[in-house]
């Protein structure tokens, strides 16, 4: 881990006809980091992911991804520029094979060698880094089942899989235990835990808190759209702010 | 027995014209949701061309014919490219418009080919091979039935071979489940849609140049008369399922060729008799996706 930031959000603010739904948030987010965000429901955990990923448009501040202003960049811009992230609703091919989504993927970061004549079942470049990244996420011996049929917590995996494939400069994985069985629950924390360990930079909104903070380095906490604090679980937990704001309240 | 074979064997024929039809069609459908009401003027465009280059050459050596079809092929495929190009790649997502430019292109162009080629039916030369016949059963069997079922069979392994082996075919395969999402992974799907086009546009191209030798003519309406059952076809079969194309392609025309010869020229009735009862009992088609 450097100092480094590859994301930075400073100042980010949406207001909706008066409301104050994001509030002054700076955070960043430095190379090879993981950072969590949690908070209660209604905190604005999943407007910030929004705000960050291009869903939505903020009305005061500014993102910035590797020092280069992204704010008004759309979603396939950012993606281009790096910036990789899960959907909360599923984004596989049901109808292709765990291989063949992670290969899609891989494609498009490949981009302009969109040849007609090129095999993907031959042992190219796309497939060579889907296949490592089904094995990086422990699925290398479902790579010729259809997407479709998979469990929940594998169909999680698949797509951090595709997102990997993408080679993004940051990963933002926005709930990714929602809808999960608790069974799966464990295998998922390993598969991100994994993906952070080799030098990966992640930014994950998650609402498990046991899960958060046993995976990250620092950890925002958000409360009626600012952040509360921002440091190291142990840290935030004994924040005495973070503890009547949100914790006291909550549990 | 002889009479239940020749039924047989013609209407896997004719189907196998349908199929290449209805192939393009459900593709172009599944990918893009663009109903294409001018599919049948790449066809009738191909057959022209075909009929241009047998009478240059000598039609009756194989040699044209070969040729003749590769011509239709590529002209099908390049008209259909360019109608992606110019006309469709503006209008994605308003599907009444583009509904409205397809059906317009379509009666244009039987306008244009009319005023080229003349309202008359005109006839072909083909191979002497072509207008004999091949005993099967005891059934005399006309050959270019043959010709008809492996080309088919050939354009059906084809882009199922594409589809499964290629880049392309991957992203084609991946946009008919959801366009969306790929174009959120970054992949440009519009060099896609211009591909499925052009597949469609050769299929349809080929299938003109064996119409007019099933037929034994080409006429500026040659295409629209066959778009019908081919539309019939997509949908039996399922929008966006090319297995589904195939499967109904084959027992849509057997049917018609039975019901034409059994229930005295009923054919057309029993397949739109038949589209009202798939429609009622599994509106998505024999393999389409649930709507």
């Amino acid at each position: 881990m450097t100092d480094r930031p590859v994301l930075t959000v400073e100042h980010l603010g949406l207001s909706i006809g008066g409301a104050r739904i994001i509030d002054d948030v700076s955070l960043s987010v430095a190379e090879g980091e993981m950072l969590g965000v949690i908070g209660p429901n209604g905190a604005g955990k999943t407007t910030l992911f929004n705000l960050i990923s291009g869903l939505m448009v903020p009305t005061e501040g500014r993102v910035e991804l590797e020092g280069v202003d992204v704010t008004s960049h759309s979603i396939p811009r950012r993606a281009r520029a790096g910036l990789g992230r899960t959907f909360q609703t599923s984004s596989l091919f049901g109808g292709l094979t765990a291989l063949e989504n992670a290969r899609l993927a891989a494609q498009s970061k490949l981009g302009g060698a969109l040849s007609v004549v090129r095999f993907p079942r031959s042992r190219d470049a796309a497939t060579e880094i889907a296949q490592q990244r089904l094995a990086e996420v422990g699925l290398a011996d479902y790579a010729d089942t259809d997407a479709g049929v998979l469990s929940h917590g594998d169909k999680r995996k698949l797509e951090i899989a595709m997102l990997l494939a993408q080679e993004p400069r940051v990963i933002l994985l926005d709930e990714p235990m929602a809808g999960v069985s608790s069974g799966d629950v464990a295998g998922l924390v390993e598969v991100i835990r994994t993906v952070h360990k080799s030098g990966r930079t992640v930014l994950m909104v998650e609402h498990h808190m046991d899960v958060v903070l046993g995976l990250v380095d620092r950890v925002a906490v958000m409360h009626h759209g600012s952040v509360l604090a921002c440091d190291t679980p142990d840290k935030v937990m004994a924040d005495a702010t973070v503890q009547s704001a949100y914790l006291g309240e909550s549990l | 027995m002889s009479t239940v074979v020749l039924l047989l064997i013609t209407g896997l024929g004719l189907g196998a014209l349908y199929f290449l039809i209805a192939s393009g069609l459900s593709l172009i459908y599944g990918l893009m949701g663009v109903l294409n009401f001018a599919h049948g003027s790449f066809l009738t465009l191909g057959a022209f061309a075909g009929f241009e280059l047998a009478r240059r050459l000598d039609g009756a050596s194989w040699g044209t014919f070969f040729l003749t079809v590769i011509l239709g092929a590529l002209v099908g495929a390049a008209v259909a490219a360019l109608t992606e190009l110019l006309l469709i790649r503006r209008l994605y997502n308003r599907h009444i418009e583009q509904v409205l430019v397809t059906v317009g292109l379509a009666l244009a162009s039987v306008a244009l080919f009319e005023g080229i080629w003349g309202t008359d039916p005109i006839y072909v030369s083909a191979p002497e091979w072509f207008s004999q016949t091949t005993e099967i059963l005891g059934a005399r069997i006309p050959n270019d039935r043959f010709i008809l079922i492996a080309a088919a069979v050939i354009v059906l392994l084809g882009i199922v071979f594409f589809l499964r082996y290629t880049r392309f075919g991957l992203v084609i395969r991946a946009g008919v489940e959801n366009r969306s999402m790929v174009t959120a992974l970054g992949i440009d799907v519009r060099k896609a849609f211009t591909v499925v086009f052009a597949i469609g546009g050769a299929a349809a191209g080929l299938g003109g140049v064996l119409a007019s030798h099933y037929f034994g003519y080409v006429s500026p309406h040659l295409g629209g008369s066959l778009l019908i059952f081919a539309f019939i076809v997509t949908v039996i079969g399922g929008l966006g399922s090319l297995a589904g194309a195939a499967i109904a392609s084959v027992i849509v025309a057997v049917l018609q060729q039975f019901a034409n010869f059994y229930l005295g020229g009923t054919g057309d009735l029993v397949v739109v008799l038949l589209l009202a009862g798939v429609l009622l009992v599994r509106p998505s088609g024999l393999l389409g996706r649930k709507a």
